[in-house]
């Protein structure tokens, strides 16, 4: 998925742009209104991720200018404004979603997949390994045509270890991508939603090695 | 809100009304009197002509005849003084001051000259009487003498006409005051109506009605709607900085929290030591607190602010309940929560639409976060038998002896140590309800887990 931010805050945006990566998106990062015209007129993104304040004016004035040009690349905005007073002027100007900040990349990866689901019009990846096929937008998975019913937990885990089939995962990089840090479960959580996955890819051509004091790993077999 | 009592001197409408009818009664005495003073002047003025006429031709007929005085008296001396009342007549000749004929009690008045002829109002044979004396010489071949007549005639006739002339006076003032009286309440209800109209129109606006008054106003007012168009705007505006202050604050604490977990995952994400990632953590939910804390914090204060603005309007509580069970879906997905909200119908409200969704999030919000993974949250929007909303989790639910005191500001039940809150969201989900007339009851499930309900 291709997405531009805009957020004038570098630290911000850096570390918005590091998370994304690893789920395997593409991020282009505009700290201004103007730039992020200029990207956004040019390129095809699926998502636009816009702090509403802005060194040369209010994120406002990008959401009608998008929203005006007849565009409709979803938007999620990023406030650090009163929760109460904002959010309807920002919905009414035709923003999808918002997040206030600070807040938990999980929750923004959620808001992210939720506004993408609904707008399902847009070209969908599905990522097919072996027999089996998931879409991550949708939350489907199929095993050789069979629908494969799991939890978000579950959805997130395949997610994160079919994006790098072979590649070793750590029981402390899941945790902290599939937990958000209100939760207080312990790392050990990881091993039961593990088991269940398994549980779920028996009829698959695929399999999850456990690689002691290592962490996992997704194999075709 | 009930507005401080006025103290007040009296009522603008009642001096002005009671200066503009006195001035009326005055009027109308004064003029009853002057023309009552006018008739009985005229009627006098006739009488006493009639009255010289009469003197005169009586004292014409005195004439000597061989030494002596003769008077014959012609009729038409005292026909002419025939009144349709009967008024008596009295006279008296005297012939250089002896008596020649006539009332002996009828004493002539004393004249200063020959010609002189005097009128006086007195009182003989105990009624009052109008007298006219008068006197000629007579002047005989060897004799000369003076001839004094008086005619004295009853006032009967005259009080008769006065008395007329007074009613229809009376009669005539009473009409003037009576029209004078209605005038005067039509001019004083004229004059203070736009002062009423003022009124009316800034009582009948809504708290969120600060412009300035638009319609025209006579000159006298414009002193006072000028100041009262100047302290709206000062109002306005001060009421305006509170909100916006409330929104940047908000602002200005939140991005460098933002900042700072930034750093604080990214590190996370570099380091592998247990006690380092431990530590971390810690960090991270401590800055998710505090963020948090100052989020309800500035919420509640938004809430209290707008309680008072009272800017009530009819809210669809089914569709508000929709609409944050759609954006709160996300994150209840994170948790593996499934968010079932029954209700089949609107379920109409008359309140603050952002404090309305702010107490539903909240609500759903509070029970998301004890929510255990894996659970589901029922939600309930229903009007019977009034309007409310529900929400039931299947988390630890309340402390039984605790319930008091939970919707207190900054209390938070035993069971949240480990949870992050600052303890405002049943305190605001109360304030909102208080604002609303309604009720916020909290208890536990039979089957456990916390039951929140908020009734209208």
């Amino acid at each position: 998925m291709k997405f531009l931010l805009i957020e004038d805050n570098r630290e911000l945006a850096q570390a918005i742009t590091t998370r994304m990566q690893l789920d395997g998106h593409v991020i282009d990062h505009a700290t201004t209104n103007a730039e992020a015209l200029a990207f956004s007129s040019s390129g095809d993104y699926d998502l636009i991720l816009l702090d509403i304040m802005l060194p040369d004016g209010d994120g406002r004035d990008f959401l009608q200018l998008h929203r005006d040009s007849r565009k409709d690349t979803p938007i999620i905005v990023l406030t650090a404004r009163s929760q109460v007073s904002d959010r309807v002027s920002m919905l009414d100007l035709g923003a999808d979603d918002y997040i206030t900040k600070p807040f938990d990349h999980a929750e923004l990866q959620a808001r992210c997949r939720a506004v993408l689901r609904r707008h399902a019009g847009s070209a969908q990846t599905v990522i097919k390994l072996g027999n089996v096929e998931f879409n991550p937008v949708a939350g489907h998975v199929t095993v050789g045509g069979s629908i494969l019913k799991l939890r978000n937990r579950e959805l997130r885990l395949l997610e994160l270890l079919i994006n790098s089939p072979g590649q070793v995962f750590s029981k402390q990089k899941l945790f902290d991508r599939l937990f958000s840090y209100e939760d207080d479960a312990s790392e050990n959580a990881i091993e039961v939603y593990i088991g269940r996955l398994r549980k779920h890819l028996e009829p698959s051509s695929l399999t999850i090695t456990t690689l002691r004091g290592m962490g996992y790993r997704l194999d075709e077999r | 809100m009930n507005a401080e009592p006025v103290h007040t001197t009296g009522s603008l409408r009642n001096r002005l009304a009671f200066t503009l009818i006195g001035g009326a009664a005055v009027l109308t005495l004064l003029f009853y009197f002057v023309i009552r003073n006018y008739a009985t002047q005229i009627a006098q003025k006739g009488q006493d002509s009639i009255l010289q006429a009469s003197v005169t031709s009586v004292l014409d007929a005195a004439a000597i005849r061989n030494g002596v005085v003769e008077i014959d008296i012609p009729y038409a001396a005292f026909s002419m003084l025939g009144t349709p009342t009967d008024d008596r007549v009295f006279y008296a000749i005297y012939q250089d001051g002896a008596l020649l004929s006539g009332y002996d009690a009828l004493q002539p008045a004393l004249l200063e000259t020959d010609t002189d002829t005097v009128f006086q109002t007195r009182t003989f044979m105990e009624t009052s009487v109008r007298q006219v004396t008068a006197s000629r010489p007579l002047v005989g071949v060897e004799s000369r003498t003076r001839i004094t007549a008086s005619i004295a005639q009853t006032q009967d006739s005259l009080a008769g006409t006065l008395s007329r002339i007074s009613r229809n006076a009376a009669l005539f003032g009473a009409g003037f005051f009576a029209l004078a009286v209605l005038l005067s309440v039509w001019a004083t209800s004229t004059t203070i109506s736009p002062l009423k109209r003022l009124a009316d129109s800034v009582g009948r606006r809504g708290p969120q009605d600060l412009s300035a008054v638009a319609k025209p106003v006579p000159t006298e007012m414009v002193p006072l709607v000028s100041s009262l168009n100047s302290l709206m705007a000062r109002l306005e505006k001060s009421l305006k900085q509170s909100e916006d202050f409330i929104a940047e604050a908000a602002h200005r604490v939140r991005t460098p929290i933002a900042t700072v977990r930034s750093h604080a995952e990214m590190t996370l994400q570099r380091v592998d030591k247990e006690d380092n990632r431990q530590a971390l953590r810690s960090m991270i939910r401590a800055i998710d607190e505090t963020s948090r804390a100052a989020g309800q914090l500035l919420d509640h204060a938004m809430i209290t602010f707008r309680a008072s603005q009272h800017e009530f309007q009819d809210v669809d509580l089914l569709q508000t309940t929709e609409e944050t069970v759609l954006r709160l879906t996300p994150i209840a997905d994170m948790k593996d929560v499934q968010l079932n909200l029954k209700g089949d119908h609107a379920v109409t409200v008359s309140g603050d639409p952002i404090l309305i969704q702010s107490v539903v999030r909240n609500l759903i919000d509070n029970a998301l976060k004890y929510a255990p993974g894996e659970s589901i949250i029922d939600i309930e929007v229903c009007d019977n038998p009034v309007p409310l909303i529900e929400v039931r989790d299947q988390g630890p639910g309340f402390p039984l002896d605790e319930m008091d005191t939970l919707t207190d500001r900054f209390t938070r039940g035993r069971n949240a140590s480990d949870t992050i809150g600052s303890g405002l969201g049943l305190t605001i989900a109360r304030d909102v309800a208080d604002a609303h007339g309604g009720k916020l009851v909290i208890s536990n499930n039979a089957t456990g887990g916390a039951c929140v309900t908020l009734s209208f």
